[in-house]
């Protein structure tokens, strides 16, 4: 059988890889962005000098071969679902078994004016990266980010590396309050002013202003200031890259729709990863999941499911995610709504340096642990797992927060003054546990 | 579409502008280490032993206050910016340039002593004149090539460590293990034998905190000599009373080299791995983590670098063993041959090609090059063994966070050893490897927090893939 791949990204590759390991199905993996799977998450350290190009690459170039999965730089512009083909940018078709769409994102652009001027892009693809590099060898005296993500302030962060000035508008009343909280969204804030960057909160892009030979000469905001500036990069989150299908009789809404065994309306085509909209999601997922952990885990079951001709469902359990905000690591596990639901509430702790703190939720009645916010600590992944599959109840959590530190040794612990604040706020008089990695042991294997 | 593989496209030189205040005290540096070349170079044209104090301030303040400079002023965090295009850390120009000085300083250093003014029969000129003011001070003797050496290795420790201090001043661990490393390389490689050199001279200069194999010498004869009978001289007040006891100090080394081998190296390995050495105490190490720490990047991660490290280092434990063993067959037959071999000829070779050449020259001239732990990584026998103990007996393992590995690679490219430690966190599999020297600057680097330094039961220890991804 012959099982061709579009996309060689993180959920592509971790399909292919788990087709390998356990069959021996003919596996074409086709991309038009790079030769080699390399780390989408990692853009930023090539442009700040952290690493090389070559180094993003998970695996050394010998491996594909000896693996036989076979590669192909090209885009594919149509599949040809009646006769299973594909056609390649040279016209050029290519026969397939089972076909695997992981063709990943693209960034949002909302149609403003301007939004297509010299000097003005986003950044998801290698492609965008050596646009910027290009874009920022010219002199800039200050940069303009629109948007308030992920990615905006990974740009803030590369652009000065390069020492260049930058501006960030954001929509929202403070950073990121649309996922996270106040208290957090209110620490990122005042870090990233710690930095030295021009944080305009609550404030809109109204349109781009082209100089006389059609590049970026400033910005105007809905508040009706200009920012003069030679580069703009508009980071307003991604959506699925599904327009090149829009000819072919796969079903699309926002993304390629499919349910949880990644089938799409069509036999033998599957859709993975950031391109994919779940037409029923798993209980408490969104229809869109967009991170890598995500894609690796559609992936991961895919492949098995192909290989071993099964048919289990996508069951991912807990959610959770992690980033980094310049200096301040990120860590989430189960949910934290930006708003408490009806039946939430909420326990908040932070250092009194401002820089560390952790977001609790958990459930009015029982006291169980929904989700968790950590900012500046890091923090075991499968004790938070499992004591989300356990459903423990908050004062379990407190006194055996100790156990599922994952800070670096001799740090700081903050379990002492959170479990104070605790026991003031609710009259309590919980005590810690042991703490370190032989009371983990304990508990992960109990 | 571009060439968009072509990693070139992407290099640029901009951001590594410097600020003003950055020049000024760069410069002041680079003009005390001028002053070392300028001594050097100008045989016998000048007083060097002048250019001693103004040399080594201008270092001192220059390095301090560029430290300041470029750390100072952003908030605490990784400090890695635009390490790679820079000509002096991403094996440019200047990168070469600095290679090729170490290089001819060491060989000149271990072969030539005379081309850096050393002369045993006279005064000394140009560089090694250069330090006889701190080696008077210290044992009131002219310096030899030797002298001189331990006080620039020192030197970079120190400052370097300051500067490493800094510039990972968010992160305790690696706080706790470079004044580890400073005061090890101040007290116990230099301070404490000199000064139990000045007060018995017979003793065998000895580290105490060396140890062999990577002490090749310790059971040479003439060491072995020193340290069971040594001789007797009446200088000063303090050795009078050290005399009646130097046959016990001498003692007390061997003892002390022995158990350091057979006892607490194998106990503390066993305990926390090899990093108790190799990042906490080794002077090698403390190099390599200090004056090294720039150059850590340049480490070969392929699989084909693993394969030849793993048999060139064994491979040299191997030859040290056989070599100790010769020696020591000689010294307690008295017989210079066996099975028709000079076994002092073995001795010699192996001095020569491994302890000069490649734990010298190569290891650190090669630092811009080949990254900071050449040696450690591919030579040093002391590892070698650790690295076995940590493999099979060992608590120690870096525990990969579940899941939340994203696969950015800057663990493996900061991994001095060379270690691909990517392959293992995206498995959510716990690195286990004997080559991990423990500096923990892989989980420092880490954006996602996945990594960490843990000593537990060796069967907690993670060594498949586990199902679904890190979370069973
Ligand atoms: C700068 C940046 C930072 C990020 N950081 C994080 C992070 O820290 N954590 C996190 O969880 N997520 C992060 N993400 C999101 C994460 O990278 C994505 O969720 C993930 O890469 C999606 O993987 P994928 O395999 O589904 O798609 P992609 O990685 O987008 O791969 C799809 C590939 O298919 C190719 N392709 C598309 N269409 C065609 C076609 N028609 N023919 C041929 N090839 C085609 C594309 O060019 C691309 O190479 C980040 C994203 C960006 C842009
Ligand atoms: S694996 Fe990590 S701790 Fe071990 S040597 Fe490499 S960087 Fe240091
Ligand atoms: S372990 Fe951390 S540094 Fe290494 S690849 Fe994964 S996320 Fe990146």
């Amino acid at each position: 059988m012959k099982i061709v791949i579009i996309g060689n990204g993180i959920s592509g590759v971790t399909a292919a890889r788990h087709i390998r390991k356990r069959s021996d199905h003919e596996i074409l993996l086709v991309s038009g962005e790079t030769d080699y799977f390399f780390s989408r998450t990692a853009l930023m350290y090539i442009y700040m000098g952290h690493m090389e190009y070559h180094h993003t690459k998970p695996y050394e170039d010998w491996f594909w071969e000896k693996n036989r999965i076979d590669l192909l730089r090209d885009w594919i512009t149509e599949v040809d679902t009646d006769n299973k083909q594909l056609v390649r940018s040279n016209g050029f078709r290519i026969n397939y078994d089972k076909l695997i769409i992981a063709c990943g994102s693209r960034s949002n652009l909302f149609g403003w004016h301007g939004q297509d001027l010299d000097g003005v892009q986003s950044l998801y693809s290698y492609q965008d990266l050596q646009q910027l590099e290009q874009n920022t060898n010219r002199k800039v005296d200050r940069a303009v980010i629109v948007g308030g993500g992920l990615i905006g302030i990974e740009l803030a962060e590369m652009l000065q590396s390069r020492k260049i000035p930058t501006t960030l508008l954001v929509r929202e009343k403070s950073y990121w309050d649309n996922v996270l909280p106040p208290g957090e969204s209110d620490l990122i804030s005042r870090h990233i002013r710690e930095h030295g960057f021009d944080l305009r909160l609550g404030e809109e892009l109204d349109k781009i202003l082209p100089d006389e030979n059609g590049r970026v000469k400033a910005v105007k905001t809905k508040s009706g200031e200009l920012v003069n500036t030679q580069l703009v990069c508009l980071t307003a989150g991604v959506s699925p890259n599904i327009s090149w299908l829009s000819n072919s009789s796969i079903e699309t809404k926002r993304g390629i729709l499919i349910n949880k065994r990644f089938e799409t309306n069509i036999p033998d085509i599957y859709a993975i990863g950031d391109c994919a909209e779940f037409r029923d999601p798993p209980p408490g997922r969104r229809n869109i999941e967009q991170v890598w952990y995500t894609g690796k885990m559609h992936g991961e079951i895919l492949g098995k499911n192909i290989a071993d001709n099964n048919d289990d469902q996508y069951n991912p359990g807990p959610w959770f995610n992690s980033a980094k905000f310049l200096d301040i690591e990120y860590q989430t596990y189960g949910t934290v709504y930006p708003k408490n639901k009806a039946d939430e509430n909420s326990f908040y702790w932070e250092d009194d340096d401002g820089k560390r703190c952790v977001h609790f939720v958990y459930n009015k009645d029982t006291t169980e642990l929904k989700g968790i916010n950590l900012f500046g600590i890091r923090a075991r992944h499968d004790l938070f797992h499992k004591w989300l599959k356990e459903k423990r109840t908050m004062d379990y959590v407190i006194e055996n927060l100790g156990a599922s530190s994952f800070d670096p040794e001799f740090y700081r612990s903050y379990e002492k003054k959170l479990i104070k604040k605790y026991n003031e706020e609710f009259n309590a008089n919980l005590k810690l546990k042991k703490r370190g990695f032989s009371a983990f042991l304990n508990l992960i294997n109990t | 579409m571009g060439n968009s593989t072509n990693s070139l496209s992407i290099a640029n030189s901009d951001g590594a502008t410097l600020t003003a205040r950055q020049r000024i005290s760069l410069g002041l540096a680079v003009v005390g280490v001028f002053l070392i070349f300028l001594a050097w170079l100008s045989g016998n044209l000048f007083n060097t032993s002048n250019f001693l104090w103004p040399s080594l301030t201008l270092m001192t303040i220059g390095t301090l206050w560029f430290t300041y400079e470029t750390y100072a002023h952003h908030p605490d965090g990784i400090k890695n910016n635009n390490l790679w295009f820079n000509s002096l850390t991403n094996r440019g120009t200047i990168g070469w340039i600095t290679g090729i000085l170490i290089t001819a300083f060491y060989v000149c250093l271990y072969f030539f002593p005379s081309l850096l003014g050393y002369n045993p029969d006279g005064a000394n000129i140009s560089l090694i004149k250069m330090f006889d003011p701190i080696s008077y001070m210290i044992k009131g003797e002219a310096a030899s090539q030797w002298f001189v050496y331990g006080v620039l290795y020192t030197f970079a420790i120190l400052i370097m460590g300051v500067k490493f201090i800094m510039k990972y001043r968010h992160n305790s661990y690696q706080i706790f293990r470079t004044i580890s490393v400073m005061f090890f390389q101040f007290g116990f490689a230099f301070m404490l034998p000199e000064i139990m050199y000045t007060l018995n001279e017979s003793l065998p200069y000895y580290d105490w905190k060396n140890m062999w194999p990577l002490n090749y010498y310790f059971f040479d004869s003439y060491n072995l000599d020193k340290m069971i009978d040594p001789g007797f001289k009446q200088s000063m007040d303090l050795s009078t009373i050290m005399n009646e006891k130097s046959g016990l100090i001498g003692l007390m080394m061997l003892v002390w080299g022995l158990l350091m081998i057979f006892v607490v190296s194998p106990i503390l390995a066993f305990f926390f791995g090899k990093r108790w050495y190799c990042s906490w105490v080794c002077g090698c190490g403390g190099l390599a983590e200090t004056a090294g720490d720039p150059f850590r990047h340049l480490s070969d991660k392929s699989l084909k670098a693993w394969k030849i490290e793993r048999w060139m280092i064994h491979l040299v434990l191997v030859i040290v063993v056989i070599m100790t063993i010769l020696t020591l067959y000689t010294y307690f037959s008295g017989s210079g041959k066996f099975l028709g071999v000079d076994t002092y000829w073995v001795r010699k070779v192996y001095g020569f090609l491994i302890g000069s050449i490649f734990a010298g020259v190569i290891g650190v001239g090669f630092y811009p090059l080949m990254g900071s732990r050449v040696w450690c990584r591919f030579g040093c026998p002391m590892a070698a063994i650790l690295g076995i103990q940590q493999k099979y007996f060992s608590k120690f393992r870096i525990t990969t966070n579940g899941s939340q590995c994203i696969s950015c690679g800057n663990c493996s490219t900061y991994c001095e050893m060379g270690i691909d430690v990517r392959w293992y966190a995206q498995r959510g599999q716990d690195v286990v490897r004997a080559s991990c020297v423990g500096c923990g600057i892989c989980a420092a680097v880490c954006p996602r927090g996945v990594l960490k330094l843990e000593n537990g039961p060796q069967d907690s220890r993670k060594l498949e893939m586990p199902e679904f991804t890190g979370i069973k």
